[in-house]
């Protein structure tokens, strides 16, 4: 084979085996570190063995038995590694073709662990990233704009948390598994939104996230909540591309809906059937019957806002949030009319519960467009423009303050 | 794995020992810890008012009144445990009465 194609395998191996072989690892051996270097060492070696060998039928089989065997090299050097080094005799000695059954996979446990709860938020989605993903400390330091020192001490720290406070390597029991659940959810579906309002970068957090909801959705095949996420995030994914046009925010409803992904739109529509199927309704699932809403209209007249605004009731019923609360008023303006809208976002801002928050000023502006009411529009734009948090938001919000006229 | 708990609250209309003890969810965590075995060492403390700390500095030893540190809840009482993992800690931990009124705080113990 020659070496492009084999730089390709072990490349793609490397994006699909790279948290299975970790997981394996950490299963046998109890140690992260030991983990990660070994299975790190292993995708070396598969660039020399494979070009040498070719590469094997189950790269994923070859790279953990490999890993395995680093790890038992450098076990049997160290005195203290004796009883591990019983469990890892539990693999079959050299890397084979046959019998895939006798390597567990232990995705899950390394999922739930990361996403612990007693890990602080922030770590959670960096181990996540580095152990199940295989991005390194600096594309994960890049993808949050944080120094990749800085990045490197949250992921030790964690780790060494994990082995000294004796968070345990496994999936929670059923009682304790919705909660916990819910924690690897927004996770996941925080790396999604990181990437989401960038633009292209080499590593795409989008498809990472998108990637490891795949994961989630295959180890737990009866939980439609994975599912829901999988198919909010593929909804949301297929319009990445026309939410901002040279750097400004463009609004739903002016994106150009031929630049749509339509392969995303429709396996996210078919994921969320398969999770509404299961008759066990959730937020990502409500969420995700919204964008199919939006995904699937022809046009932004077209869209069915009264099916919309039922689904924010829904969901204001389930996960109650004053975000929520305001983009039911949206639907609400745009299915009964505006007045309704605008009581809506009044009632809201007459408590504390968004001060501070740009869309709650942004949205009553919008309505107050609609309605023709232009003086008070403009004022409300004045507010959301002072408290906008990204240039691509300020943009957007100057160029409609330009559109509702000049002060009078 | 050991873990002490700290069991952690404000001490305004902290429950007497005998109101405590006729407490059913501060029973019912007593029994639960009876049934999983591996108490090693446990004790209610009587309030910070009895508090006394104690500081060595440059070679003098500083004795004060009350408990080290200016915070809202102090350790009221504490457990030493052996537990399998974190999650057993926090499930003997959630039981504690002081769990909802204060706070527990669940710390491993260098072995």
């Amino acid at each position: 084979m020659s070496t492009p194609d084999v730089r390709a395998a072990v490349e793609a191996a490397y994006r699909e085996e790279w948290g299975q072989v970790v997981a394996t690892l950490i299963g046998l051996t109890g140690d992260w570190d030991l983990a990660e270097d070994c299975t790190q060492e292993a995708f070396a070696a598969a660039l020399t063995t494979w070009e040498r060998d070719g590469v094997p039928r189950r790269p994923g089989a070859w790279l953990t038995i490999t890993a395995r065997n680093r790890a038992t090299d450098r076990l049997r050097r160290d005195t203290t590694g004796a009883a591990k080094l019983r469990q890892l005799a539990a693999l079959p000695p050299e890397p084979r073709d046959e019998s895939p059954e006798e390597i567990p996979d232990e995705r899950l446990r390394l999922i739930f662990t990361c996403c612990h709860p007693a890990l602080p938020f922030p770590a959670r989605v960096a181990l996540t990233l580095r152990t199940l993903a295989g991005l390194t400390t600096g594309e994960i330091a890049r993808a949050f704009l944080s120094p990749e020192p800085g990045m490197g001490q949250r992921i030790s720290r964690a780790k060494r948390k994990i082995q000294e406070a004796g968070i345990p390597y496994r999936v929670p029991p059923v009682e304790k598994l919705p909660e916990r659940l819910a924690g690897v959810l927004a996770v996941l579906y925080l790396i999604f939104n990181e990437g989401y309002g960038e633009a292209d970068q080499q590593r795409a957090l989008t498809v990472e996230a998108i990637r490891l909801a795949r994961v989630l959705v295959t180890l737990m095949p009866a939980e439609p909540e994975p599912r829901g996420l999988l198919a909010l995030m593929l909804l949301h994914e297929s319009r990445r591309a026309t939410r901002l046009r040279d750097g400004v925010l463009v609004t739903l409803e002016q994106q150009d809906r031929t630049r749509w992904d339509r392969a995303l739109i429709a396996e996210g529509v078919a994921v969320l059937d398969e999770a509404l199927g299961m008759r066990r309704a959730g937020p990502y699932q409500l969420q995700a019957a919204i964008a199919a809403c939006h995904a699937t209209a022809p046009d932004a007249a077209a869209t069915d806002w009264v099916e919309i605004a039922g689904l924010y009731a829904d969901l204001a019923r389930i996960a109650p949030s004053p975000v929520v609360e305001l983009n039911r008023a949206v639907a609400v303006a745009m299915a009964e009319g505006i007045p309704a809208g605008l009581a809506l976002v009044d009632a809201l801002a007459s408590t504390d519960r968004l001060d501070g928050y740009h869309l709650l000023p942004a949205t009553r502006a919008d309505l107050l467009r609609r309605a023709g009411r232009l003086a008070e529009a403009r004022t409300s734009y004045e507010q959301a423009l002072a408290l906008a948090p990204t240039e691509a938001d300020r943009r957007y919000l100057a160029g409609r303050l330009r559109e509702v006229g000049p002060e009078t | 794995m050991k873990y002490v708990l700290l069991i952690c609250d404000d001490e305004v209309d902290a429950p007497t020992n005998e109101q405590l003890a006729a407490d059913p969810v501060h029973t019912a965590w007593l029994d639960d810890l009876d049934r999983r075995g591996g108490v090693i060492s446990m004790g209610r403390l009587r309030p910070v008012v009895d508090a006394t700390t104690i500081r060595v500095r440059d070679g003098e030893t500083l004795i004060s009144d009350g408990p080290f540190a200016e915070t809202k809840d102090f350790v009221g009482g504490f457990l030493m445990v052996e537990c399998a993992d974190l999650d057993e800690a926090v499930e003997i931990a959630a039981g504690h009465p002081y769990a909802q009124r204060g706070s527990v705080e669940i710390r491993p113990v260098w072995e």
